[in-house]
């Protein structure tokens, strides 16, 4: 009786899908560093961890953290002090809100939910806008990289922020051009109502263009290889973290993996059909968005192992001359199909 | 919330957020002039047009309070930073200062008296109903079909000063 009542209270379903939000930001990432680490070193005829936690190193990313933990979080002398301090921050919040608007299943049938919870669903909150939040929130996370560039009072950090901002401001507009592509077939801004639209299709099958556009720009804005210029660590040691110890490198590293896992399940709400499954539709929607988000990120760690960096002016070059235009062909190819059937 | 509490109350949440947010916005952007440092002051610039994206997401008004964040702070300022860090962004503080306080401050008193005088005479009147979220697809409309003219001559007005920008880089 008690549980009733307490899950009759929006608000306190709604307190626990924030802690729930919560814990998969947490416990995502480290289950994808640890598959990073093992996948990686396969790929390259490596073991990888072997003897944290005694079973082919599961405990590794467990025992980095710790380690972060305790390291000395050290503030070069020439830095500027509070920007410094604050870069790791405005990194992280962007990425960690992003989860809050993941859907993992369908709306629920009957809903009682007041206005300011999110509605009744899998999800933490379910804006009008949600895809529209994505974009521009996790576009935030550049200044942070900017502050710690430049706050560093390091050649290579500035180096690389400059490079991280210029190849951030070009794959921006591609991945809002093919996002918009998708709103514009499904009718909605609304993550949920993409998720819903696609019951009879996944999108990626009319638009498998603005898909493949999509992908290789997450890739871009998250600076993993082949597109981790502003990172390079055999050019410029590790870009804007190279000042950066302990804890605060530890919200870096974090939040390139949170990025990714986030970025992954946008794709797949976007164009694998979110929660709807095929074959087997017995398996709840749920794990079928838990298993497409998995599948999508080992393909970036796949990608990482497979492709070399590319160069400054290629980068470029990649963006503005071949993605963009083609995702504005993509839009008016999706307009002249949503008009005309 | 229930409207009739919110319509007869003498202070409401929405209102309270919204003086929060503004006075928020209104430090920031003394801070923007008064900082000694050019990149704390972009900063600062972050904090006030973030602001004023959290007082539209107040009224209501999502679909723009997001477009303020997407636009102004993810692609303006980011282009403003990237600028002063590719010429010179120093750290520390730096004289920044000029001899043109008096001219400095009569503009800028100019420009608040002209939009103060403009918004109250258009919308002075008007009444924000805080009770409902502005759908996303009410703005597509209007912008669509009562706003159609003023929508493409702003495109027309961006177009040309993209090609301008082009045109002034270009050495050769």
């Amino acid at each position: 009786m008690i549980f009733y009542h307490f899950f009759s209270n929006p608000w306190a379903v709604f307190a626990l899908k924030l802690a729930a939000v919560f814990i998969f930001f947490l416990t995502a990432p480290l289950v994808l560093g640890y598959v990073e680490h093992k996948g990686l070193a396969h790929m390259q005829s490596r073991l990888g961890p072997m003897e944290a936690g005694r079973f082919h190193g599961w405990a590794q990313l467990i025992a980095d953290g710790v380690k972060f933990i305790q390291k000395e979080d050290i503030v070069p002398d020439a830095a500027d002090r509070r920007i410094f301090m604050l870069a790791p921050m405005i990194v992280i919040i962007p990425v960690s809100l992003v989860f809050l608007v993941i859907p993992f299943g369908p709306a629920a049938v009957s809903c009682h939910a007041p206005a300011g919870t999110g509605g009744c669903g899998f999800w933490g909150e379910n804006f009008d806008v949600g895809i529209f939040f994505v974009l521009a929130i996790s576009a935030i996370s550049v200044i942070g990289m900017l502050m710690a560039g430049w706050a560093s009072a390091n050649k290579f950090s500035l180096i690389g922020a400059i490079r991280g901002a210029a190849q951030l401001i070009a794959y921006e507009l591609p991945l809002v051009l093919a996002a918009s592509a998708v709103a514009m077939q499904a009718g909605t801004l609304s993550l949920v109502g993409i998720g819903d639209a696609q019951k009879a299709y996944w999108f990626v099958f009319p638009q498998i263009a603005g898909f493949i556009i999509f992908v290789i720009a997450s890739l871009a804005e998250l600076s993993r290889p082949p597109f981790d210029m502003p990172i390079a660590d055999s050019e410029i040691i590790f870009g804007h973290m190279t000042e950066y110890t302990g804890i605060r490198f530890g919200l870096f590293l974090l939040s390139e993996y949170a990025g990714i896992v986030s970025l992954s399940a946008i794709a797949v709400v976007l164009y694998l059909g979110a929660w709807h499954g095929f074959i087997v539709p017995w398996i709840p929607g749920p794990i079928w968005t838990l298993a497409k988000i998995g599948a999508l990120s080992f393909l970036v760690i796949w990608l990482r192992a497979t492709y070399p960096r590319l160069r400054e002016d290629q980068l470029q070059k990649m963006a503005w001359k071949y993605l963009i235009p083609i995702a504005l062909v993509n839009i008016l190819l999706t307009m002249i199909f949503k008009v005309v059937f | 919330m229930d409207p009739e509490a919110t319509e007869g109350a003498v202070v409401s949440w929405p209102a309270v957020f919204v003086a929060i947010f503004g006075a928020v916005a209104a430090l920031s952007a003394v801070a923007v002039v008064l900082s000694r440092n050019v990149v704390h002051a972009a900063l600062y610039l972050v904090v006030v047009l973030g602001a004023a994206g959290a007082i539209f997401l107040v009224l209501g008004a999502e679909f723009v309070g997001w477009t303020q964040i997407l636009i102004y702070v993810g692609a303006i300022v980011v282009l403003l930073l990237f600028g002063l860090m590719l010429t010179a962004a120093p750290i520390g503080t730096h004289a920044l200062d000029n001899q043109q306080r008096g001219v400095a401050f009569m503009t800028s008193a100019a420009v608040f008296g002209v939009f103060t005088f403009i918004i109250w005479r258009s919308f002075g009147s008007q009444r924000i109903h805080l009770n409902q979220v502005v759908r996303t697809s009410d703005v597509g409309r209007s912008l669509f079909s009562g706003y159609i003219l003023p929508f493409e001559v702003v495109s027309v007005l961006l177009l040309a000063a993209l090609v301008g920008a082009i045109v002034l880089a270009k050495k050769d």
